[in-house]
């Protein structure tokens, strides 16, 4: 890879973990901090495993033969990205409750979540898959690949593999999404942020080490994606074939 | 003429208000290796995708081995066939793309030995030595690791025939297999397809723009014009001495363009 512009990020990082460092008294709120990023992990990681398996489930159901699953999946698509993920929260954390069905904060978080990117994560699957060349289709036909063979082996693989992108993409929004559990009262990295600046009043450090906390866990997203793609991409010309 | 292997009985394909093959009657015999020629938009692919089932037929029936393809016998009547009966008919079909189709993700080996597994239930080991045999075959056991973006069309087009092969079909259909080659590789897949025409015993349907390859591996040239067959018998009687007047434009054209 080339070196990117935001390879000078590390050394202004670093002076400005050093001034924190001297300057600032981290030790009053940074622990308290850790703990909240503790939950954001805790949080973001089962989510975004759930939001691919919803998302793989709902794009191939958006393009199923049978009409019902097309209906139910498009119904589940349009509702859970046009709805605010702070009222999906809600509903799921004080709505259900009223119907006799209580959720645990950290289980309403997950759920409200991972159903919000995976309604977005269902589109990138369904335009994935049909940008599949219609030759690999027909190549499945005539070697008489039995149906979930041809997509578990052949279809998804390539469609995963065009999907990486803009599923990073979707992951750093999912992650900057865990910023509203609080509303469902679990102490993530924001909550803690914003409880230690009523606390300790040290209002810039706070909220720039919770600034650059979620930048670099975007970093980390966005270089997973990186390595997945070079790697899927060794053999690969895209758009071959 | 051998046993008949495959017949094309009135079918008809139209895609909306174009007829793109008009009450076609073709009959191959087994073992027969039948090239099909003719001008851009003929209805020459047609053909096989019909063949290959993948697109449906309007009207008529295509039979194999005297067994209905397109149709199914239901208490002595012909209804269209179920999905189940088309995968049984397939088996016996294999077909070789003008743009090879060959899966991007996974070797050559992987290409020629995953399909009999999934597709047949064949022996993984098994179906892996005969993938090694059917790349010997077409000289392309050193490539047998190579993923198709790292080999040259002459070579991933012999691998897609290997493929074709490893599911053991007894027709064996070409659309165009050297069009999209650089021409210093046609002649690699060209002696590959001969050899199957002349060393082996499949019965073969061939459309190709190479007339004097069609001439010296075909038992027979079918000159197609607008979904109907004009002119068909041996190739020196069709390209030779052709004797409808389309036939005649046509190989002048083509004779000008070489
Ligand atoms: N899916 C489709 N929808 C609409 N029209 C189609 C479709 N497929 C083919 N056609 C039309 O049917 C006619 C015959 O097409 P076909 O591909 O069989 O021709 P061909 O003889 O193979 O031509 P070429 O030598 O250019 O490959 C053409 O006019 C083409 O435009
Ligand atoms: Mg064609």
């Amino acid at each position: 890879m080339t070196p990117r512009p935001t390879a000078m990020l590390i050394p202004i990082a670093f002076l400005g973990g050093l001034y924190f460092a001297v300057f600032s008294n981290v030790a009053s709120f940074l622990p308290a901090l850790l703990n909240g990023l503790t939950v954001t992990i805790q949080v973001a990681i089962p989510s975004a495993i759930l939001a691919y398996a919803i998302s793989v489930a709902a794009g191939l159901g958006r393009l199923s033969r049978n009409a019902a699953v097309r209906l139910m999946s498009g119904a589940y698509v349009e509702i859970f990205r046009g709805v605010s993920l702070l009222v999906i929260l809600f509903w799921l954390f004080f709505v259900l409750p009223e119907f006799g069905l209580t959720l645990s904060p950290y289980v309403a978080a997950l759920l409200g979540i991972s159903l919000n990117a995976g309604a977005y994560g269902a589109e990138i699957i369904r335009g994935a898959v049909q940008a599949v060349p219609r030759g690999q289709y027909e190549a499945c036909v005539t070697l008489n690949m039995p149906g979930w063979r041809k997509y578990s082996r052949i279809i998804l693989p390539q469609a995963l593999i065009i999907a990486v992108p803009a599923l990073t993409n979707m992951t750093i929004e999912l992650l900057k999404g865990t910023a509203l559990v609080s509303a469902v009262t679990l102490v993530d990295v924001t909550a803690a942020g914003v409880r230690q600046n009523q606390l300790t009043y040290r209002t810039i450090e706070i909220f720039s080490v919770l600034a650059l906390i979620y930048f670099c866990l975007s970093q980390v997203v966005r270089f997973a994606g990186a390595l997945l793609e070079t790697g899927f991409n060794r053999h690969l010309r895209t758009g071959r074939s | 003429m051998a046993d008949e292997k495959i017949r094309f009985e009135a079918v008809s394909k139209r895609y909306g208000s174009l007829t793109v093959l008009d009450q076609l009657d073709l009959s191959i015999g087994a073992g027969e290796v039948v090239s099909i020629i003719g001008p851009s938009g003929s209805g020459k692919t047609t053909v096989l995708r019909c063949l290959m089932t993948l697109e449906p037929v309007d009207d008529g029936v295509i039979w194999i081995d005297g067994i209905p393809l397109n149709k199914e016998l239901r208490s002595g009547a012909l209804i269209e066939a179920s999905p189940a009966h088309l995968r049984r008919m397939r088996t016996k079909l294999g077909m070789v793309f003008q743009n090879f189709n060959l899966f991007p993700h996974m070797t050559i080996l992987q290409n020629c030995s995953e399909p009999p597994v999934y597709a047949l239930g064949a022996k993984p080991t098994e179906a892996r030595s005969r993938a090694v045999d059917l790349l010997k075959m077409v000289g392309m056991e050193s490539k047998q690791d190579h993923y198709p973006a790292q080999l040259s069309g002459g070579q991933q087009q012999r691998a897609a025939i290997a493929r074709t092969l490893a599911m053991q079909p007894e027709i064996l259909v070409f659309d165009e297999p050297t069009s999209a080659l650089d021409p210093e590789t046609i002649g690699e897949v060209t002696e590959v397809i001969r050899a199957l025409a002349t060393k082996h015993s499949y019965t073969m349907l061939l459309v190709t723009h190479q007339i004097d390859f069609a001439r010296d591996i075909s038992d027979r040239i079918c000159f197609f014009d607008k979904g109907r067959i004009v002119e068909q018998g041996p190739p020196d009687a069709v390209i030779d001495s052709p004797k409808e007047t389309r036939t005649q434009q046509f190989l002048r054209k083509v004779a000008k363009a070489r």
